[in-house]
């Protein structure tokens, strides 16, 4: 039986008509004129630098990269079905994921891209504004409109501001990018204080939202937790308010220095109160009718939202007790791999597509496609892509949980293990990219491989570990538990270790630093006795951030650089 | 330098005033540091300034009624800050007169200028009209308001362009 949507509008994303159509068209059409403007010679390569970005195009070591929108993670299975066709047909035949939602095709011909791009305005799908100094693609909750602890959708929202900061007419040559995420429940699942603007969303007394506003947090070379702005921000506000923070931050952020161009730091340099006065006093002055966002548009943008026909739960919850007392290896990936459903008889399922001594967040063409195709019997045609790197089917009936999961095994989608050491984020590294000190994905392989036993991974409990291969950050390690900093030493690949980061619900830190800089294998050896002194020194129940906490660093660091 | 206004080129007839040299009669430009100066002629022509990127338009505040032009500078076209220039003086400072943007401004770009309040652009001898024409044609919608007073069209926040 299945699952596929019953009415014609997609379910958990916005349903496009034919004026967004066309606007992808012309935005197209645009490009290839651009590339051609850039190889008869009328545009220099540094005039159509920021208009390449701003498609999505970065020139990377070997080729270029074309980053795609996933707006709010959430894609249809049709539209995963473009990605796989893109891949096979204008890369190796695969894709990666990024902790923001997107994916990257990593072997891209500048002369193919507005062929791809036509492709996936076909399907829906862009790569606008994935990159270059904008308002880049707003990330949500992976489990949003599932979550039994929501308290309301944040991709409606997610995608009224997609929609408003699309070509915003304003805020396209900002100092620098510009990230917003935004949570619809208390419990933070998108690190809302590491983006520039985080928003956290609540029900507010008139039974509209309301939101916490956070802004210039942040990671890169100089991390910075976000300080918060507002408590209570109306919805009516909301986009009055982004208004006013990005045209302080267009005015008023440094332009001289690419490293301190970001919002953070004109927010430290201006202080939070300063700059939340310049915020207000913008904020006063405009013209509050123009900017208004009404309950009308609200409801007409969730109206273009497709919700999932949920069946009844029936013996659902009985048949899956039984078949995971069963299977102990189908009981643990339950454990790990699924997440409470608001709906009685469904869950939410994490697909890993971290599998022991794989490459974290690439997927072949032909998992895409099988992925898609779960989607249609599962999950209403619905899929996620997680800032963790995993994929989410969001709704799947409790008695269909234990023949996904051995089609999932398979096919090499099967870890369990979210949530745990071997949950990896890496960055590209310097396998792609131009940028990098250290490659991110070897030394991210190994330690996958040296605890890939499930045992082992549950033993140890929850752990985040985050790599990136150059102070950029990309792989998020100044939030990792544990985080692995690619640098260069003497012209050699290196990594320092950070301890005690987290962008977790409870409480967002910032590692730190534990000693000076190991080759691969000295790394990942070290990381296998700091492991060890914290199963040793935990108490009962304790996690490993909750250990690093009490005790500090300095056993751990002696773990690492103790010298067999 | 040619100037483009509502898809025409015409003459320029400003004249830009060099920081020493003396204020001629006609129609000038000063930079912001010689308002004052402008100002203090006597009905020899119109009076315009020319704000740097990093200039403040509420300085002009006092001065605006009595403007006619405000001529915004790109020293390079990723330097966004004339937008929100612009935008601010249609917004908040309610100016009706011309503002006009040169520098290093792109054909890709002019859509933006329009929608922040731009009413002309400084281009380079050598441009294409051509390519600035199409550049505005590209897009028939938007997704956001602008100062600009386009018509909300059909759904959600979208602005018909023209
Ligand atoms: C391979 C091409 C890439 C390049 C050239 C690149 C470049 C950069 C640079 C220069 C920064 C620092 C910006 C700043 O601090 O102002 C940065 C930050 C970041 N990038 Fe990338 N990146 C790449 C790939 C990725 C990938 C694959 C991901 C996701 C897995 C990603 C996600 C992020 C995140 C989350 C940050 C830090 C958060 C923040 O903005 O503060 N990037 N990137
Ligand atoms: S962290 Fe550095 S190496 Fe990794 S993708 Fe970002 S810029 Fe490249």
């Amino acid at each position: 039986m299945s699952h596929a949507p019953q009415s014609a509008l997609p379910v958990g994303h916005y349903a496009y008509d034919d004026v967004d159509r066309t606007f992808l068209k012309q935005r197209v059409a645009q490009f290839r004129d651009q590339v051609e403007r850039r190889i008869s010679g009328a545009l220099t390569e540094d005039e159509f630098k920021p208009l390449r970005l701003m498609n999505g195009l970065y020139l990377q070591l070997h080729a270029y990269m074309l980053r795609v929108a996933i707006p709010y993670g959430v894609l249809s299975s049709s539209q995963m079905r473009a990605l796989a066709q893109i891949a096979q047909r204008y890369d190796r035949d695969y894709g990666h994921f990024t902790t923001r939602q997107n994916i990257q095709f990593n072997w891209i011909k500048l002369e193919e891209t507005p062929d791809i791009l036509g492709l996936l305005a076909d399907a829906d799908m862009h790569a606008i504004q994935t990159s270059g100094n904008c308002i880049r693609n707003v990330t949500a909750d992976q489990f949003a409109g599932a979550a039994a602890d929501e308290v309301l959708d944040p991709r409606v929202y997610a995608e009224i501001l997609r929609q408003w900061s699309t070509l915003h007419p304003e805020f396209t040559f900002l100092p620098r990018k510009f990230k917003i995420a935004i949570s619809g429940s208390s419990q933070d699942r998108v690190a809302a204080r590491f983006h520039d603007i985080g928003l956290m969303a609540r029900e507010g007394e008139n039974g509209r939202p309301v939101f916490e506003v956070y802004v210039g947090g942040g990671l890169g070379r100089t991390p910075v937790v976000g300080v918060k702005l507002r408590d209570d921000l109306p919805e009516e506000d909301l986009i009055a308010y982004l208004e006013a923070i990005l045209r302080v931050y267009n005015e008023y952020g440094r332009r001289d220095n690419m490293y301190k161009a970001r919002i953070k730091i004109l927010v430290q340099a201006l202080g939070v109160d300063g700059f939340r006065d310049r915020v207000n006093a913008e904020f006063s002055a405009m013209d509050k009718a123009r900017y208004k966002l009404p309950e009308t548009i609200v409801e007409a943008i969730r109206s273009r939202f497709g919700v999932p026909d949920f069946e009844e739960a029936g013996n659902g919850p009985e048949k899956l007790v039984q078949q995971r007392k069963a299977d102990r290896a189908f009981d643990f990936w339950v454990q790990t791999n699924t997440h409470k459903h608001k709906q009685a008889g469904y869950a939410s399922v994490t697909i890993s597509c971290k599998p022991a001594g794989g490459i974290p967040g690439d997927v072949t063409s032909a998992q895409m496609n099988l992925l898609a195709d779960l989607a249609d019997q599962l999950s209403f045609g619905e899929l996620r892509i997680t800032h963790l790197q995993n994929v989410v089917l969001g709704h799947v009936r409790q008695d269909k949980l234990y023949d996904l999961w051995q089609v999932l095994e398979q096919n090499g989608l099967g870890t369990a293990n979210v949530g745990f050491i071997t949950d990896i984020i890496a960055c590209p590294g310097l396998d792609y990219c131009a940028l990098a000190n250290a490659r991110s994905i070897p030394i991210a392989q190994k330690l996958s491989e040296r605890f890939a036993s499930p045992d082992l991974q549950r033993e140890i409990g929850p752990l985040r570990l985050n790599i990136s291969g150059c102070i950029n950050a990309c792989g998020h390690h100044h939030a990792g538990h544990i985080g692995i900093l690619g640098v260069d030493k003497r012209g050699q690949e290196a990594f320092q270790i950070t301890l005690g980061g987290a962008a977790d619900q409870a409480e967002v830190s910032i590692g730190q630093i534990i000693g000076s800089a190991m080759s691969e294998d000295e790394t990942v050896d070290a990381i296998a006795r700091i492991i060890d002194t914290y199963l040793t020194v935990r108490t009962a129940g304790e996690s490993f951030i909750e250990t690093c906490r009490r005790v500090g660093t300095t056993s751990f660091k002696d773990a690492a650089y103790a010298t067999a | 330098m040619p100037l483009l206004e509502n898809g025409q080129l015409k003459d320029d007839n400003w004249q830009s005033v060099a920081d020493g040299a003396a204020l001629p009669s006609g129609d000038i430009l000063v930079p912001l540091s010689r308002l004052a100066e402008g100002l203090g002629r006597n009905n020899e022509g119109r009076l315009g300034v020319v704000l740097q990127s990093g200039d403040s338009v509420d300085a002009l505040r006092q001065a605006l009624p009595r403007l006619d032009c405000v001529q915004l500078i790109f020293p390079i076209f990723r330097d966004g800050r004339p937008f929100t220039q612009a935008r601010a003086l249609r917004e908040h400072l309610q100016f009706k007169g011309e503002i006009r943007v040169g520098g290093h401004v792109l054909p890709d770009q002019y859509e933006f200028l329009l929608r922040c309040g731009v009413s002309a652009v400084l281009l380079r001898e050598d441009s294409d009209l051509a390519v600035w024409q199409k550049a505005h044609d590209a897009f028939t919608v938007a997704y956001q308001p602008s100062v600009l007073e386009e018509q909300p069209e059909g759904f959600a926040l979208r602005r018909r362009l023209f």
